[in-house]
């Protein structure tokens, strides 16, 4: 019994700081400037109107979901097969290329922020969905090598060999064969990718200017002349929470096994 | 497992090399040529050596930040590994409730950065927030923006919100993995509460807590979105850490040279505090 309170106390923690977002969310601006109501007293979804009215709001949103599927689909692409050959074969090089791609994971993104602007300005990339996507790829790619590299380590081998010998193509095998035996691998893994895709905010502020800003970076133009614009400010914070919920809807019955990510 | 030795297993790592290669070396570089030299403007350059990396090292004000970097990181760690732990012992181990526990304690790792940073600027204010306004009304004098014990307090506790959950998560499917078998003989024995954690559940964990770990100390070291929004690195500079006095440093100030001479020592720290972590993950997967 004492440790469901202590569980609900945690739990009550988390979505306090949440509750008082959403609760702003929904006040006209002199309320919430006026004084402190537990609940809306006059209820309100003109915060909502004002951002789902205007593309130059919402188009945020539709630029952050682009760049992060882009970057998810680049990453689990390239990652899946190198996953399998880092858990199945030894060759020149391994462990160190290991050790440097996880390196990368490690690099601050404050380091990239000035090279990355010339490298995409160069290339004429700069403010376009695609070089947010092959940012994020710098620690995502990492990321998602070494998290399916787990869950591939704990499928027996027996199960590539036979299949070998029934006559399975390498492409065949990994498509038809392989990829079924680790989706829950591959869940947990799209669930990190989205998330720290999701949530970054310094490469994919540098690496825009108009057309693929993300959500984020939108937000902070609620800070005008005539002070912060509390009410949107809330409303634009609360939709990103959104797509959050629907990623955690879908993976949670993968979570309980497969945040260990294959290493238990 | 016992691998197969095969060099055109290069052939399935190529694409990602190649992919990182581009977003990773090519910028590397021309931070190391930047970190070497004067730039005046396109044209017009000069090698300094080693110059700014001296001027970096001795550069009182980014020393302090680098401490206030490692305390901070030490701080959150010492505080949300042991409660992560906690808290997945807590958790219902299967049904409806198991679920919704999830989903909620999941909710604070998919918030943009900088929106979490939001939540509890507007949270903790005093005028329209509920904890700065609760915490006035019971007298205490809380202010982040002038006081920087507040300030820090404020930061440590955004941090554990934001992250506990993520060690909560890693030893909770850690915690499942345990067969059932393994408690009932330790009923049977009449094992106490404590020999159950300490025997069975800790060992379990070891794995998961290291990936946990390094992920942690990797994000925490490279904070920059949250404390920027809250507290925009004041008061003064006390909450002004590594990413922040380089991204003002490089973008602000434009000071390319100094700024890419900071890089590279940044870098480096977090390379080899994580080279000491991966080498025991390695050295323990060994064992087994």
């Amino acid at each position: 019994m004492k440790s469901r309170i202590a569980l609900i106390v945690y739990i009550l923690f988390i979505l306090l700081p949440i509750y008082w977002l959403l609760n702003m969310s929904f006040k006209t601006n002199q309320e919430i400037l006026g004084a402190i109501t537990f609940w809306p007293q006059n209820f309100t979804f003109e915060n909502y109107q004002k951002i789902l009215t205007d593309p130059s709001w919402y188009k945020g949103y539709i630029n952050s979901m682009i760049y992060v599927s882009l970057n998810m689909v680049i990453s689990l692409t390239v990652a899946l097969p190198a996953a399998y050959a880092f858990s199945r074969y030894k060759f020149v090089g391994d462990k160190h290329l290991f050790f440097w791609l996880l390196s990368n994971k490690m690099a601050p993104p404050a380091v990239f922020v000035l090279p990355f602007f010339q490298l995409y300005s160069s290339v004429g990339l700069f403010d376009t969905h695609i070089a947010v996507a092959l940012a994020h790829c710098l620690f995502n790619i990492p990321l998602a090598v070494w998290i399916l590299e787990g869950f591939m380590s704990s499928v027996p081998k027996e199960i590539d060999e036979t299949a070998y010998i029934d006559g399975y193509s390498f492409p065949r095998f990994f498509a038809k064969i392989f990829i079924p035996l680790i989706g829950s691998g591959i869940g947990v893994t799209a669930f990190f990718l989205f998330m720290f895709s999701w949530i970054e905010l310094l490469l994919a502020r540098t690496l825009t200017a108009t057309e693929a800003q993300p959500i984020q970076v939108i937000m902070t133009r609620t800070v005008g002349a005539s002070g912060i614009d509390w009410g949107v400010l809330a409303a634009a914070g609360v939709l990103t929470i959104i797509p959050g919920i629907f990623v955690i809807y879908f993976v949670r019955n993968h979570i309980a096994k497969g945040f260990a990510l294959g290493r238990t | 497992m016992n691998k197969i030795e095969n060099n055109k297993a290069w052939f399935l790592v190529l694409p990602v090399f190649v992919l990182v290669a581009f977003s990773a070396i090519i910028p590397l570089m021309t931070v190391v040529n930047y970190s070497v030299q004067d730039v005046f403007d396109t044209n017009t350059r000069y090698f300094v050596g080693t110059e700014w990396f001296k001027a970096i090292l001795n550069d009182a004000a980014l020393q302090s930040a680098l401490m206030k970097q490692f305390m901070f990181s030490f701080t959150t760690l010492s505080i949300e590994i042991p409660l992560g732990i906690g808290i997945a012992l807590l958790m219902p181990k299967r049904g409806m409730a198991a679920s919704l526990c999830l989903v909620l304690i999941a909710l604070p790792l998919l918030i943009p950065l900088n929106v979490v940073g939001t939540i509890w600027q507007i949270f903790t204010r005093s005028d329209i927030g509920l904890m700065g306004w609760s915490l006035r009304e019971m007298g205490v004098a809380y202010n982040i923006s002038r006081n920087p014990v507040d300030a820090w307090a404020t930061i440590i506790l955004m941090d554990v919100w934001h992250w506990t959950p993520l060690i909560a998560l890693l030893c909770y499917s850690g915690l499942r993995s345990i067969p059932e078998a393994y408690y009932q003989a330790a009923r049977i024995d009449r094992a106490s509460r404590w020999a159950i954690f300490r025997y069975i559940q800790l060992p379990k964990l070891t794995n998961v807590l290291i990936i946990g770990i390094l992920l942690r100390f990797m994000d925490s070291f490279m904070i920059y979105a949250e404390p920027f929004v809250l507290t925009g690195g004041g008061p003064g500079s006390s909450t002004t850490f590594l990413s922040q006095a380089l991204t003002t440093m490089a973008i602000g100030q434009f000071d390319v040279g100094p700024a890419a001479a900071f890089s590279i020592i940044y870098f480096l720290i977090i390379l080899a505090v994580s080279w000491v972590f991966y080498t025991t993950i390695m050295n323990m997967q060994k064992e087994k």
